[in-house]
């Protein structure tokens, strides 16, 4: 069927309409089950794709196309490759998750939050889908919209300064983009094809400029160190749902971008200033790292190890071999589920002390085992022990930065050590040794519903550690593709 | 002169004025505090006439009258049916806050806006510099009686003054202007000067002279920088549900007249135009958006948010002519992206303003940024509809500004001059600096606790015409390619002749 990528959008964003239209809280109970039919649904929907799929070749599948605005030629056109493709589904499952995991703890506004959620989900959907260009903007841009107010409404104390900084400074980037996206129309004759623009000749300042100009788009979402400054301010003060989706699927949305357009579109300028995405990914994975280390608020400190993982992304990207970007492709899927998980476990632990503080907790494990057996699986995942899904795609990165260059590799892998360092500390302050104080001693372990979240959280994290072929394979052409033309020299 | 044609090039224009005549009669027989009777009569007129305009305007012929005084085209006839319903929305909106503040008592609010209308339908299809002139007196006349018409608000009246001394101010500017270039070339009718012009025999100097006060003189009615000083204290003085007839329909009615004088009549004159818009552009969208952050004031703060849009408007009209040449392609994208980016405009304020005179009670203004707070918990609804226009404002997709801006940057970028990208650029980082204004808006209405948990009520109308209204703005954005032609063939047909 043609219209599965349609159905996977639109699904959720229907029903994220149909809770807005919905009354008050007096029908909270009501409005969490539509919710999470909803995001069952939107995640139903994804499966079909992936037994449709044909792996071993390039081209985009499940293509969807049909005139939208005739004036500007710009296309409804979808289609995913073995690039995006992950990334529908693994969207749709968040937010099942994301519904579950707010089931108790968002009590004020409930249809809102819902409705929030299940509208950025088909949102980011279309994001990972959209083979024209101006689609690509009006998702991309409109995902800023939910994510503004989920973090303004129901964040933090200084929520208000996160939600804005969040919105602007990602704003400012996109809009350069957006000049990018009307300078490439104007050059490829009036056309917001994106395949075609891979093709478009281009002079080396024309790529230059775009480079840049998307540069700003996706450095800043991904994000990339110096402009990840947003990234641990909304964390500490988004809700746990938000913190989540933002961390496992909104940073893959800037990653992404450097694969579908960075590279193939500027392949010349992406060649020519890789030692700068490089040097900037190597400082993000080394220099973050240490960052994380001595913070003393859990999710001030997976925000920092976001970043550093990201940067294994964008590392393994700009080192143009196969491995290099598979591994960051696979990182930024493994990252979803694990950098999901670790907020998800914070979450679990603020719902019930109201703090993110390291210093308030001690000796967890005594009071919720359960609990904490999850959180060490998901902490392992973190540090990229072998057998997780973090290990796979960190893996892959160095190996391939190895065969690039054998010292970036060495930077690359010494972060292997911070991220061990950082993220067993926090294990050890937070979950080991002697009960830490009262609210510790009276903490009680999970319940079912969030028992059931962290097992299939940690399922996918054991599966995709164990036997990551479903993944490569799926890429392997893809990649192998994007590789060839990045390799091309397009100056006309 | 007068034949059949020329009737039919005005037969909505007698309409409406022998129905506001029959309304101002009947009006003297209605005691009732609300003027029901004349409110009807007025909105079935209206819809009499928006119908007439929009029968006209799809039927795409172009016809003139009363010896070339006049025109009937498909660009003019949009921009009469659009501004005909922004009218009749706005008096929507209005009747409710103007009966509770005694506006109604004589029915001057509903006969001088279909004066008002009159004037702008005049303005829209003069194709002769003084029936111009005419239409825009009788609106701007009508305009500063509305704006007066809480006799007793000292803050109206006051608000009422500067605009008529800067209004006649303006005026005067322009009419100075066009006798100027009537001096030059020897004829008030458009078709003339721009022949005229277009010979090369006319000394420059002369013109460009006439030119520049042409230009002050639509910068004034525009409201852009560096004419823009009665626009915050109008739009802040006046009352709200006056502030949206004034900032509403005229725009588009400023914007046809701005067609047909600069692009119909002195088309010729690009190069020097263009260079004057683009300063008072580069000064709307710097001024526009920096004032605005430091507003509390929730009407003022739209004042200079109008600016900064109108800044927008003007990159576009630049934009239609390359080195003085004329390339219909790009020419028709240009000045269709400004017309586009107006209609939507209108639209847009159209639903803001709603919102805050829906939130107006007896005593009470709402004028406010702080008095939003907390409206989504207080209505859902209505702080939906504020968000989505305060969205489009800031051009965030998919709300139908953003297409409006899309299209303005895209016409300055396909010109492939290194000015105008930069101009683009910096329209870009303007509008930014915009998003942070509304931004503001929408953290007060959806993270504020509110001040009272009244919830809002408001009429059966007030209510369907503004969700309607909000919602237009959001389908637009889904669905901008039916607008967006229509402005294109409007422009094209009205290039053509």
């Amino acid at each position: 069927m043609s219209s599965l990528l349609s159905l996977s959008i639109w699904t959720p964003i229907v029903f994220g309409a149909v809770l807005l239209a919905l009354g008050r809280d007096e029908h909270a109970r009501a409005v969490r089950w539509i919710a999470l039919i909803g995001a069952l649904a939107g995640f139903l929907v994804t499966l079909p794709l992936y037994g449709g799929f044909q792996t071993g070749t390039a081209a985009m599948q499940f293509v969807e196309k049909a005139v939208w605005i005739e004036r500007f030629n710009v296309n409804y056109h979808l289609g995913v490759d073995g690039i995006s493709f992950w990334f529908v589904p693994l969207t749709a499952f968040i937010t099942v998750i994301v519904v579950l995991a707010s089931w108790e703890s968002i009590t004020e506004r409930v249809n809102q939050y819902m409705g929030a959620f299940l509208i950025l989900s088909g949102l980011m959907i279309g994001v990972f889908s959209a083979l024209d260009g101006m689609l690509f903007y009006v998702f991309f841009e409109a995902t800023l919209i939910p994510m503004y107010l989920i973090i303004g409404i129901w964040g933090g104390p200084n929520k208000i300064y996160a939600a804005f900084k969040f919105f602007l400074y990602t704003l400012l980037g996109s809009l350069l983009m957006l000049i990018a996206l009307i300078y490439l129309y104007n050059q490829s004759g009036g056309s917001f094809d994106i395949t075609a623009w891979h093709k478009l000749p281009l002079g080396m300042s024309a790529q230059t400029l775009l480079f840049f100009a998307f540069f700003a788009a996706f450095a800043v979402k991904v994000p990339m160190w110096p402009v990840h400054t947003w990234l641990p301010d909304v964390h500490v003060e988004a809700p746990t749902g938000g913190s989540a989706v933002l961390a496992a699927i909104m940073l893959k949305l800037g990653a992404y971008g450097f694969l579908r357009f960075s590279l193939p579109i500027a392949p010349d300028a992406s060649r020519e200033w890789a030692w700068l995405m490089v040097g900037l990914s190597l400082v993000a994975v080394v220099y973050v790292g240490l960052v994380a280390m001595v913070q003393k608020d859990m999710k001030k400190l997976v925000a920092y190890s976001s970043v550093a993982h990201m940067g294994f992304v964008t590392l393994g990207f700009f080192i143009f071999n196969d491995l290099g970007v598979s591994g960051g492709l696979v990182q930024m899927i493994a990252h979803g589920f694990v950098s999901g998980a670790m907020f998800l476990s914070i979450g679990v632990l603020y719902d019930r002390v109201h703090s993110r503080e390291i210093s308030a907790y001690g000796g967890v494990v005594n009071t919720m085992p359960n609990f904490t057996a999850f959180a060490l699986l998901f902490a392992m995942a973190n540090c990229g022990l072998p057998g997780t899904a973090g290990f796979v795609g960190e893996w892959m990165v160095i190996l391939g930065a190895v065969k690039a260059n054998f010292w970036i590799g060495l930077m690359a892998a010494t972060a292997l050590i911070f991220g061990a360092a950082y993220t067993l500390w926090m294990f050890k302050r937070v979950y080991l040794g002697p009960v830490g104080n009262d609210h510790v001693k009276e903490l009680s372990d999970i319940c079912s519903r969030e028992f059931l979240i962290l097992a299939i959280l940690a399922i996918a994290v054991l599966a995709m550690g164990l036997y990551p072929r479903p993944f490569t394979d799926v890429m392997d052409a893809s990649v192998a593709e994007l590789l060839k033309h990045v390799a091309l020299h397009k100056l006309n | 002169m007068i034949d059949n044609i020329s009737w039919l090039a005005v037969y909505p224009e007698i309409v409406l004025l022998v129905m506001a005549c029959v309304i101002a009669l009947v009006d003297l027989g209605v005691n009732s505090p609300r003027r029901t009777a004349t409110y009807v009569l007025t909105m079935l007129t209206l819809a009499v006439v928006a119908a007439l305009e929009g029968v006209y305007a799809s039927s795409g012929n172009t016809f003139y009258g009363f010896g070339n005084m006049v025109v009937s085209d498909s660009m003019g006839n949009w921009l009469k049916c659009f501004a005909t319903v922004a009218v009749m929305v706005t008096l929507v909106y209005s009747r409710p806050y103007a009966a509770d503040r005694d506006m109604l008592r004589g029915g001057e609010m509903f006969t001088l806006s279909m004066f008002a209308l009159l004037g702008m339908f005049i303005m829209i299809s003069g194709n002769n510099f003084l029936v111009i002139y005419l239409g825009l007196e009788l609106l701007t006349l009508s305009s500063y009686a509305l704006v007066a018409l809480r006799r007793d608000n000292a803050t109206a009246t006051e608000a009422a003054m500067k605009y008529f001394v800067l209004g006649a101010m303006a005026s005067g500017f322009l009419l100075y202007g066009l006798s100027m270039l009537y001096g030059a070339t020897g004829s008030l009718d458009i078709g003339q000067v721009f022949k005229a012009v277009l010979s090369g025999q006319i000394k420059h100097q002369v013109l460009v002279f006439g030119l520049v006060f042409v230009v002050a003189g639509l910068a004034f009615k525009l409201g852009v920088v560096p004419f823009h000083m009665w626009i915050p204290d109008v739009y802040q003085g006046a009352p709200t549900a006056i502030t949206l007839m004034i900032g509403g329909a005229p725009k588009l009615a400023a914007f046809a007249i701005t067609m047909r004088l600069l692009v119909d009549g002195l088309l010729p004159l690009a190069i020097d135009w263009q260079q004057m818009l683009a300063v008072l552009a580069i000064g709307s969208l710097l001024i526009g958006n920096l004032a605005a952050i430091a507003q509390t004031n929730l009407k003022r703060m739209l004042a200079y948010s109008t600016i900064a849009q109108m800044g927008f408007v003007l990159l576009g009209l630049l934009s239609g002519v390359i080195n003085g040449q004329v390339n219909p392609a790009v020419t028709e994208n240009a000045y269709s992206a400004s017309m586009f980016y107006i209609v939507t405009y209108v639209l847009t304020t159209l639903a803001s303003f709603g919102v805050i005179l829906l939130l107006a009670r007896e005593g009470f203004e709402s004028e406010e940024i702080s008095d939003l707070a907390g409206l989504n918990q207080r209505s859902p609804l209505y702080a939906g509809v504020m968000a989505i226009c305060l969205f489009s404002l800031a051009g965030i997709p998919p709300m139908v500004g953003f297409y409006a801006k899309l299209a303005v940057l895209q016409s300055l970028l396909a010109s492939g001059q290194g000015i105008y990208i930069a101009l683009a650029v910096f329209a870009v980082i303007m509008s930014l600096i915009g998003a942070f204004y509304y931004l503001r808006v929408v953290k007060v209405m959806y993270f504020d606790a509110p001040l009272t948990a009244t919830s809002v009520s408001a009429p059966v109308d007030v209510r369907l015409v503004l969700t309607v209204n909000g919602a237009l703005v959001l389908v637009l954005g889904l669905l901008p390619g039916g607008l967006m032609s229509l402005c294109a063939n409007a422009i094209v047909r009205a290039l053509q002749t």
